[in-house]
């Protein structure tokens, strides 16, 4: 299964980055994930509970980072072990690219999985691999990017929305 | 005596009783005091390194008796395959271990490496959750063409993905070759024949004893051929001695090739059950079966048909890639040889023809006999040519056909694949097929489907198959490594009554039924007094199963040697009763008489008194009752048929609907016309199911992809045509004391070139120049080659 497409994200290219090397971030923005501990150059240990079709399932997996050319590209590859549920595993060639105060993130997923989800849920995992790079992204842009111009008065009123909106950002700025 | 019960007649399957009222006893149900459970930890990745396993945690759940990996078994055997094939320079075939659980590396996904053994199915499975495997993912060889070209071996210690290159026949290569060189025209087609999961209704489940008294074993298992699998437990796999063995295979719920075969499970409980000193059973789920069980078919082929001016067959010659999956499987290494070579000259006079098979190694799960095994692969080639070259030198397909067909004063007649076809009468058989399938009203029919909107097409195939594997002495030189006769015990009681203790092993056959029909014919006595006991070696003297439409042709012959034993021991009895000469009595109708006179006694008084032996002439004579005999036959049988169907395809979705199928057999002597009928609907209807639905999927990981009834399409009752089937045109086998061929494959040899014909004729009938659509003809596949057309 390959999936490429790209995003825009309302911060810079360093932000973008940084949030990308980030556990905190990273375990806010993978659907389902519980856990994810550890640091770009050790690799992370994540916990992600996923419901793929008929197959409902605990994986624990490891993700690390390589090819880093800060901060313009990185190869992110990862592997999650379902038990009986199978497995899924993957890479994402992410590439950044600075538009003005903006960063448009570039990404060329591939995945595959195994076993049971393979064998139950093979006709949906194109829709659902899809699904989920859709929600990551969502979930990054709300992390990561600064509010839309007009929600400005929102992020000066601090009120829970804002908490959910661009947190990373303002966390580092 | 009438025909309601002797050989010919329509009698209903007494054991359809207890199957309908859910009084079966299957493998499941047999439950015993202390009874444990198997489950297997089976690799999700199609080729791996086990790096390690620990299965300490594992050991130690709750309800955890024991936990085996591969290292347990390193010093057993291997389960072996059954025939040795040589490649065309003489080198054997390549033959990897097969172990009983995975070691050092696991080869298909659902190969087994560890196996729990706990109190109850849930605490197993979790156990088998707990169990630290640190496997290495390798690339996957998964298509033949790639396999056979890459040093990815599937086996690293054979150095090849290749198991062997056979040639068949090797001396006649070169002829073939001329004779296609200088033919007035040369049909060429590529085809796949599709990959099959059997599906038995009942998945595989083996449950293990052991009795630490006696140190004896017991086995009920889902298996065709229960003698076969403690033979080979015993002298290759575990080395228990066949005399501590006792194999049960019970009511066994369909098979269709995928339970001959011996499995690491089956040897996994017996070890189990042996260390924990408790009875381990394991079933199946259905994902298991999907990855596990024997998968059919799989064959890659190029076939070229070379004609003179005339349409006269000049020569066939084949080039196919047969997978074998990740290990050979007992029949593996028979299946696209000897039981496909060997019937490519087809119905036909053809001179020549060569074979070349390259047997294939991938990381996917083994293939071997399915419903016809060889023999529907070798019809579908040959009479898919023949329907493209009919149409390439413009002569109607049943012309051509006839115009080659081996005539009836040719008999026996020696094939070009090597065999000797000893009768049939393919003309009369394609006589009958024209006229109960009303063939000269195809086109009035034609033109109403044209007003719905529909193409119409006709399609016919005529078929031959070798049956009643077979004469152990012609086996034995084609590499088969076991004999293929088999046994039958006859045992009347004293009161009266027959047991029938047969090698062959009925699951779904109606063994019960058509064989005391046999004995009951032969005695002149009420059929419902003889019962078959079946599937248990301990109470048959020996079998070799159920398979390749053998068991009447081969069982059913035993059963008639020691019947005519019986007669002739009871005839001696008989004659001492009524003091005469056994050559002067006479049995008819049950009862013993002296020829010219009066004198008789009935058959329950002559068992009577071989039990109660009373004034007996014991030194002619010995009590009892009770005879054996082995039949090995003198040669295969050759059933042979010509089939038709119409199909309906909407040029607008795709969809074929085959609106006729009609099957004319020559099956020789039918015992039961009834269960004649029955398993060729069945067969039509796995043929139907494979030409039109059924699909196995590998993606280029190994993984499989059509693991379940959602993607894995099996026919349902309204994909298929109300069937005209016709067994009228039996030529009696010239060899074997019944006269029987076997019917058993027929409907699944006949029907998936028959349909892939007519779905062509009609796609051409519409205009659309297609020459060719794989199996399974989806809707998207025939619309798509419309597209492209």
């Amino acid at each position: 299964m390959n999936l490429s497409d790209s995003r825009e994200i309302n911060a810079d290219v360093a932000t973008v980055w940084a949030a990308l090397l980030d556990p905190e971030v990273l375990k806010a923005c993978v659907p389902g994930c519980k856990e994810m501990a550890g640091s770009a150059t050790e690799g992370y240990e994540a916990t992600v509970v996923q419901k793929v079709g008929p197959v409902k399932a605990t994986f624990k997996g490891a993700v690390h980072m390589s090819d880093m050319i800060e901060p313009l590209s990185m190869t992110i590859s990862g592997e999650g072990k379902g038990g009986a549920a199978g497995f899924a595993k993957g890479g994402a060639d992410v590439r950044l690219e600075a538009q003005g105060d903006i960063t448009v993130l570039h990404y060329d997923v591939e995945a595959k999985v195994g076993g049971k989800l393979a064998q139950l849920g093979s006709r949906i995992i194109d829709g659902f691999a899809k699904k989920m790079a859709d929600q990551f992204f969502n979930n990054f842009q709300d992390a990561v990017g600064a509010p839309e111009a007009d929600d400005e008065d929102t992020v000066a009123g601090g009120n829970d929305d804002t908490k959910k909106k661009g947190w990373f950002k303002r966390l580092v700025s | 005596m009438p025909k309601d019960g002797g050989i010919g007649a329509p009698t209903r399957r007494r054991e359809d009783v207890r199957f309908l009222t859910g009084t079966g006893q299957y493998s499941d149900d047999m439950n015993v005091y202390g009874q444990t459970v198997a489950v297997f930890a089976r690799s999700t990745v199609a080729n791996g390194v086990i790096k390690s396993i620990d299965t300490s945690a594992a050991a130690a759940m709750p309800g955890v008796l024991a936990v085996f990996t591969g290292e347990d078994f390193v010093d057993v055997g291997g389960n072996p395959a059954g025939w040795l094939i040589n490649s065309r320079d003489g080198e054997p075939m390549k033959e990897p271990k097969r172990p009983v659980l995975a070691h050092g590396k696991v080869r298909h996904v659902g190969d087994a490496y560890a196996a729990v053994i706990a109190e109850t199915t849930e605490q197993a499975k979790d156990a088998v959750e707990a169990i630290e495997v640190d496997i290495e993912e390798l690339p996957a060889v998964v298509n033949m063409k790639d396999a056979l070209s890459s040093t990815n071996y599937v086996h690293d210690e054979i150095g090849t993905n290749q198991c062997f290159d056979w040639g068949w026949i090797e001396d006649n290569r070169a002829a073939t070759d001329a004779a296609i060189k200088g033919a007035h025209h040369v049909t060429t087609l590529e085809l796949v024949n599709n990959r099959l999961v059997p599906n038995a209704m009942e998945p595989r489940c083996s449950m293990a004893q052991y009795n630490r008294a006696n140190d004896e074993y017991t086995l009920h298992t889902t298996s065709q051929n229960p003698h076969l699998t403690r033979l080979l437990i015993s002298a290759f796999v575990l080395g228990i001695p066949e005399n501590k063995l006792t194999v049960i295979a019970p009511d066994v719920g369909g098979g269709f090739g995928s339970k001959i075969y011996h499995y690491g499970e089956e040897a996994l409980v017996l070890a189990a059950a042996k260390k924990i000193g408790r009875p381990v059973k394991w079933t199946s789920d259905r994902t298991e079966a999907f990855l596990t069980d024997a998968h059919g078919r799989d064959h890659v082929t190029t076939i070229e048909l070379a004609l003179d001016a005339e349409g006269k067959f000049l020569a066939f010659r084949t080039e196919t890639m047969a997978n074998v999956g990740a290990y050979l499987s007992n029949f593996s290494t028979a299946t696209p040889t000897f039981l496909h070579g060997t019937l490519m000259a087809g119905n036909y006079t053809v001179p020549n023809v060569y074979v070349n098979v390259k047997a294939v190694f991938t990381n996917t799960a083994p293939v071997d006999a399915y419903r016809g095994a060889g023999r529907p692969e070798a019809t579908f080639s040959l009479e898919r040519v023949i329907d493209k070259a009919a149409r390439e030198i413009g002569m109607d397909p049943i012309e051509l056909r006839r115009k080659n067909f081996i005539k009836p004063d040719q008999y026996p007649f020696a094939s070009a694949a090597g065999l000797e076809y000893d009768s049939g009468n393919y003309d009369a058989l394609m006589d009958q097929m024209e006229k109960v399938a009303d063939v000269a009203g195809f086109e009035a029919r034609r033109k109403a489907s044209e007003k719905n909107g529909k193409l119409r097409g006709f399609g016919v195939n005529a078929y031959i198959e070798a049956c009643g594997i077979a004469p152990s002495n012609l086996v034995g030189v084609l590499g088969s490594r076991v004999g293929l006769y088999d046994a039958a015990t006859v045992r009347v009681n004293a009161t009266g009554n027959l047991s029938v203790m047969v090698g062959a092993h009925s699951h779904g056959q109606g063994h019960e039924t058509a064989f005391p029909q046999v004995v009951a014919e032969m005695l002149g006595i009420d059929p419902q007094s003889i019962d078959i006991v079946h599937g248990d070696t301990s109470k048959i003297p020996f079998g070799m199963g159920t398979y390749g439409s053998r068991s009447l042709a081969v069982c059913g012959s035993a059963v008639v040697r020691a019947t005519e034993k019986i007669i002739n021991k009871a005839k001696k009895i008989a004659a001492h009763m009524l003091e005469a000469s056994d050559g002067d009595i006479e049995l008819t109708d049950g009862v013993f008489s002296v020829a010219g006179t009066d004198k008789s006694v009935t058959f329950g008084e002559v068992a009577l008194k071989a039990y109660i032996p009373h004034e007996f002439p014991l030194e002619d004579i010995e009590p009892g009752l009770e005879e054996t005999a082995f039949y090995d036959p003198a040669n295969f049988t050759y059933p042979s048929g010509a089939y038709c169907c119409e199909v309906e395809v909407d040029p607008d979705t795709g969809k074929v609907s085959v609106e006729r199928m009609t099957a004319v057999d020559d099956f020789g002597n039918v015992i039961n016309p009834m269960i004649v009928t029955g398993q060729v609907h069945g067969g039509l209807g796995q043929g139907i199911g494979q030409a039109l639905l059924e699909n196995t999927t590998y993606d280029e990981n190994g993984q499989l992809l059509s693991a379940s009834y959602m993607d894995y399409v099996m026919p349902r009752a309204d994909d298929l045509p109300f069937y005209t089937v016709d067994h009228s045109q039996g030529n009696a086998c010239t060899h074997n004391p019944l006269g029987v061929k076997g019917c058993g494959e027929a409907g699944a040899i006949g029907s998936p070139p028959t349909v892939v014909n007519a779905v062509i004729d009609a796609l051409q009938s519409g205009g659309k120049n297609v020459t060719h659509i794989d199996m399974p003809m989806t809707p998207h596949r025939v619309w798509s080659a419309m597209q492209n057309a």
